[in-house]
């Protein structure tokens, strides 16, 4: 193709633009003040205060990634192995949440939690004393494992669904229990669908913001909504900027991580 | 046993799942404004929700931004993944990396980053704005679903087709394009479903023109409200309809 090299171009200039220069404007904030080179906006970062919100939002993600594991890898592991035909009205079920706008979603549980709304009502009608739900981090971790379970279920449902169930059939000829099956053939096979799992879990969560405000309220800061009240409340773009930068380091370092994990996982569990 | 064990642990989390969708559409027929008193049966927010112009034209921006911008990322995409395709090594890894950024980033830094490009391009916050930025993250992902199409794409079958005496861009449309199709619907339908739940990007991109999430947003801070009930049913009848309709035809694996 004569002209191969220009079909690309329209793009790489797009890219340009909307990819490189912005990174480099946000650096370009998050490395000054006034005009002028500075490290001050990363010293702030220092401070007590910005560190609690940074530990709570890993923490909370990483709670949340934890809780969603453990809920979804049953329900991918059940899914899975029912015997009817590969993927029915069930897994459409499972899959319809992910499908559903995510304000909506989180909205969903602000009705569910509020002082006069379902669970206390019930809680009313138990006699049990009403329960402050809404505003709360439980309410925020809840409505993180809320939205991001179907996220945590589908990758984990694809990889086991597409096991090789030879593999299972010959562990158990060869005299492994049920137990032995899971640990050494099924788990370190699904791996990849848990990493996969956890990425799209963990990052989303460590930077939300809407989760929080929404069910946690206006003083419930996770990093997200510090980033978005330094830039649109206080104003101060130097050191959104500068936290901004501070979150992409965090998720290309938590990537690495996971990165690594799933190597040297699979490696020892190949069984070729 | 088993059997009842796995089926009524499934039933649980789909409990877990569906419980706020359900109580939702329960509300949004509820003639009280109460979330917790059942005044009767009534439709009155489905009729307010489509007599409120700032519902409708929130419907209109989403629809309208998520069908432009997919569009305008398949063209974008599927052309950079043709010429990326033919790249030398160095350049093409370049792009490639580059590319994936949007990708890997949060919304909020894709949406910030955004924001601070076009306000120091003084362009004002509104639905162009909007459309650019989601452009900007749907391409990425039309570049990676078309790509694996072109390298499994047999090379030869192009050659061929300039052998039999086809000029090079009728080449390209006939014989190409037919191949990477299926990669390019996916960009597609992945871009347009990207742009239509998008909040955050939309949210830093645009002051002045609200898509459906960020009015839920702006609604929702404020309290419950029954016409968002309403709303939220209406949606989740859409793609309950639109997903039963995809098995249907096509079988769920492909949408997976």
């Amino acid at each position: 193709m004569k002209h191969r090299n220009l079909f690309a171009m329209p793009y790489v200039l797009w890219m340009i633009l909307f990819t490189i220069v912005p990174f480099f404007l946000m650096a370009y904030y998050a490395l000054s003040i006034e005009g002028t080179f500075s490290l001050d906006n990363i010293r702030l970062f220092m401070d007590p205060i910005y560190l609690d919100v940074l530990v709570r939002s890993l923490r909370m993600a990483f709670i949340c990634t934890l809780i969603c594991l453990a809920l979804g890898y049953p329900a991918a592991y059940f899914l899975a192995s029912k015997d009817f035909n590969s993927i029915g009205v069930l897994a459409v079920l499972f899959v319809l949440p992910m499908w559903m706008n995510f304000l909506l979603r989180t909205y969903a549980w602000m009705a569910l939690l509020e002082d006069s709304g379902l669970i206390n009502r019930v809680l009313l009608f138990l006699h049990l004393p009403k329960a402050k739900l809404l505003y709360t981090e439980n309410a925020v971790l809840m409505g993180m494992v809320y939205n991001y379970l179907p996220f945590m279920i589908l990758p984990l449902l694809s990889v086991l669904k597409k096991m090789d169930h030879r593999l299972i059939e010959a562990a158990e000829d060869l005299g492994a229990g049920r137990r032995q099956v899971f640990m050494r053939v099924t788990l370190p096979l699904s791996v990849p669908g848990i990493v996969s799992g956890i990425t799209m879990v963990f990052m989303p969560a460590v930077t939300t913001f809407v989760i929080s405000r929404l069910l946690g309220g206006s003083m419930f800061m996770l990093f997200g909504d510090l980033i978005e009240q330094q830039f649109l409340v206080t104003g101060n773009w130097n050191f959104g900027a500068a936290l901004s930068m501070v979150m992409m380091l965090l998720i290309l370092l938590s990537m690495a991580i996971l990165r690594y994990f799933e190597s040297s996982a699979t490696e020892g569990g190949n069984p070729t | 046993m088993k059997k009842f064990f796995r089926g009524t642990y499934l039933a649980m989390i789909l409990a877990f799942l569906y419980a706020p969708i359900v109580v939702l559409m329960v509300l949004s027929f509820n003639a009280s404004k109460s979330r917790a008193q059942w005044d009767g049966f009534t439709l009155q927010w489905y009729l307010e929700l489509f007599s409120r112009k700032d519902m409708l034209s929130a419907l209109y921006v989403t629809l309208s931004v998520a069908f432009l911008s997919a569009l305008i990322a398949t063209i974008l995409g599927t052309t950079a993944a043709l010429g990326i395709h033919f790249m030398k090594k160095r350049s093409k890894n370049f792009v490639l990396g580059v590319s994936s950024i949007p990708m890997l980033t949060p919304d909020i830094v894709i949406g910030l980053s955004l924001m601070i490009l076009f306000l120091a391009l003084r362009f004002s916050l509104g639905y162009t704005t909007m459309l650019l930025a989601h452009v900007a993250f749907n391409v990425p992902y039309v570049i990676f679903s078309v790509l694996p199409k072109l390298k499994q794409m047999n090379a030869h079958l192009y050659e061929a087709a300039l052998d039999l005496g086809a000029r090079p861009a009728i080449a390209l449309w006939r014989v190409i394009l037919p191949e990477i199709m299926p990669g390019v619907v996916t960009g597609a339908i992945l871009s347009f479903t990207l742009s239509l739940d998008d909040f955050v990007v939309s949210f830093f991109t645009s002051t002045t023109v609200q898509n459906l999430s960020v009015m839920v947003y702006s609604m929702a801070r404020k309290g419950i409200h029954p016409t968002i009930n309403a709303l939220s049913t209406l949606m989740f009848a859409a793609i309950l309809a639109l997903l039963l309709i995809v098995n249907k035809r096509a079988g769920l694996d492909n949408v997976m």
